[in-house]
């Protein structure tokens, strides 16, 4: 049992984690993951890489939306950047994977900061439709530029290689998209440990104040814009080496509502929720999936049911969070931790 | 230049600018009334015109009834969702509230595509078909219809709300919800009824938009452009939704004629860009001033 935790430091404020045992549960989670390819069925191996990517994405936008509080709605258009950028280097250049990918956030990180350059005139609602602008020009360029993008056919490209070794299924992949994808959610939670994540946050807060108090605000947010970008971008690349195959109606506007969606239901403003909410967004259609498979038997046109059933699920659940959990699951996870740090004293 | 198709393709555009005029309003009326921006719109447009699709085919009712009924639901509709969902939010972020019409709107598809299907529907005939000339252009009479039905409804609405209690009340809630409160206006009934209000004028675009190019679950992308026209004319102007109205619908028609159709949102989110970069609270809008 532990009551609180008393910090003592300036250093131990600031920490990650705030407590040994959390150390322990990371290390016994990286442990799961590695030895999660051995054990997994290809379904869920697929499943782990598109949650991971997912989660690299979410993450992202969390940094955006969540801790500076500028709303966007491109998120997908930025994937598509990125991932428009992978396939094009692959097919044409055929440069090594992680260059292509690095190269793929930076084209999307590029993008974003052209897309948050209204953020200084324009805020909140006015700037969340400015983000769909954004995506529906992308989409647009996707579509049209037929030379670069191969217009609607869109791009195929040849699977991903490192080192001579062909990553061409889930198996493979997942050693290339898991660990990309704990190195970016790391850097962002550390990122809100700086100068420039705290910047963030002070934006998010009330941004005039964070003006008065000496942040530039045209620099700070076109940051975050890029950042977020960013992050989208190479989840985009990792998306176009796990499914090969870019079409400008890969990354419509829903998907970035889903994004929006995952921090809503994880909680915005929290690296633990982007996590936790991109995990559960990208597994409930698939819980809902097996429902049906499991429901066919006595329910003839259970699967004519599953496409309606699962877009009120997806309303319903942001719906749901918003009115009854505003904090997301990263409120109940806190919530529950503190309920075992006070047992059997109740909270 | 081929001025007669030219003025075709406007008179068209202004059609269906028409409808998007309509459809702003009632995206106006909510937000000045209870600041919310309601990204369902779209999917309440929707959700009337597979009602009426609903009473009229379905049932077939006569159409002066399916219309009846059609409004009377979508009113149902706009009250529970002012009560059961926005309500609770009072006070909450901005942000949060959009989300949630986002949810609504996700809510909206699925229930309709899980009554009527997913697959596009035509409307039974309820608008006069002859073609129309004026003098020797050609005008679609369901457009012409649709677009004389919806400044009607406009004047009627703009007209209801200078004179009747109900209008001033909102309008003052509007201007300063503190002050509206302290003069005795109930302002949560205001809230409720300007959602009412906002979901019947939907329903009806609804209806319009639908008899002239059908529908389908998917239809609520119209909601999109509405979006861009408010944007446009100001959040909280009436009179700028009416003008962005009219204005996008032209454009709209004149790059689908000289583009190409898919630049049809194209050009209209250029322009949403333009505009927010140079006027940043849209043509009519009020600027707010912000101080610590």
């Amino acid at each position: 049992m532990r009551i609180g935790a008393a910090k003592e430091s300036y250093a131990a404020d600031e920490a990650l984690f705030d407590t040994a045992v959390q150390w322990r549960w990371l290390l016994a989670f990286f442990a799961l993951l590695a030895i999660f390819p051995f054990v997994a069925t290809p379904y869920w191996l697929f499943m782990a890489c598109l949650v991971a990517i997912n989660v690299a994405s979410a993450t992202g936008l969390n940094i955006l939306t969540g801790y500076t509080g500028l709303v966007s709605l491109g998120q997908a258009a930025f994937m598509g950047v990125g991932a428009y950028t992978v396939a094009w280097l692959e097919i044409n250049l055929g440069t090594p994977v992680l260059l292509n990918l690095a190269a793929g956030g930076l084209m999307a990180g590029a993008a974003g900061m052209l897309v948050g350059i209204p953020s200084l005139r324009v805020k909140g609602l006015y700037l969340a439709i400015a983000t769909i602008a954004a995506s529906v020009i992308f989409h647009f360029i996707f579509a049209n530029w037929t030379s670069v993008t191969g217009g609607v056919s869109g791009l195929t490209m040849p699977p991903a290689t490192i080192l001579g070794l062909t990553l061409d299924e889930p198996r493979h992949l997942y050693w290339l998209i898991v660990p990309i994808t704990v190195l970016m959610v790391t850097g962002a939670a550390n990122l809100f440990r700086t100068r420039i994540g705290r910047a963030f946050i002070a934006i998010r807060d009330r941004d005039i104040s964070a003006e008065v108090l000496g942040i530039r605000l045209l620099r700070f947010k076109l940051l975050s814009f890029a950042l977020s970008s960013f992050y989208a971008g190479v989840a985009g690349g990792l998306w176009a080496y796990f499914f090969r195959v870019v079409t400008p109606e890969s990354f419509p506007l829903v998907m970035s509502i889903f994004f929006l969606a995952a921090i809503i239901v994880g909680g915005m403003g929290s690296i633990l929720g982007g996590i936790l909410g991109a995990v559960f967004m990208t597994l409930v259609p698939e819980a809902l999936k097996m429902a049906v498979n499991w429901l066919s038997p006595w329910l003839p046109d259970a699967v004519a049911l599953l496409s309606p059933v699962r877009v009120i699920v997806f309303g319903a659940l942001i719906i749901g969070f918003l009115l009854f959990e505003p904090q997301g699951l990263a409120e109940i996870w806190r919530r529950l931790r503190r309920q075992f740090h006070l047992w059997p004293f109740r909270t | 230049m081929d001025w007669l198709f030219f003025f075709e393709i406007s008179l068209a555009g202004l059609g269906t600018g028409g409808l998007y005029a309509l459809t702003g309003l009632a995206f106006v009326l909510i937000y000045k009334a209870t600041r919310v921006v309601n990204l369902a719109i779209g999917e309440l447009l929707m959700l009337g015109a597979y009602l009426f699709f609903g009473f009229a085919a379905g049932l077939a009712l006569p159409y002066w009834m399916a219309v009846l009924l059609t409004l009377l639901s979508a009113a149902v509709v706009g009250g529970a969702v002012e009560r059961l969902l926005i309500r609770p939010m009072l006070g909450e972020s901005p942000i949060s509230v959009f989300m949630l019409t986002i949810g609504l709107g996700s809510v909206l598809i699925g229930v309709v595509e899980l009554i009527w299907g997913p697959n596009p529907q035509r409307l039974p005939e309820f608008l006069p078909t002859t073609p129309l000339f004026l003098g020797e252009a050609y005008l679609s009479s369901k457009i012409a219809a649709a677009f004389a039905a919806a400044a009607l409804m406009v004047v009627a609405f703009v007209l209801v709300f200078r004179f009747w209690r109900g209008g001033v009340a909102l309008r003052a809630t509007a201007s300063d919800q503190a002050a509206a409160y302290s003069m005795g206006i109930n302002v949560p009934r205001v809230f409720s009824l300007a959602w009412v209000v906002a979901c019947v004028i939907a329903a009806a675009a609804g209806m319009l938009v639908g008899a002239i190019g059908g529908i389908a679950p998917t239809m609520g992308v119209f909601g999109l452009s509405v979006l861009v026209v408010v944007i446009v004319g100001g959040l909280d102007s009436v009179f700028g939704a009416l003008v962005a109205g009219l204005l996008i619908g032209l454009l709209e028609a004149l790059a689908g004629a000289y583009l190409g159709g898919e630049y049809k949102l194209l050009a209209t989110f250029s322009l949403l860009v333009v505009v927010l970069m140079l006027r940043p609270y849209g043509l009519f809008g009020t600027h707010e001033i912000e101080r610590l």
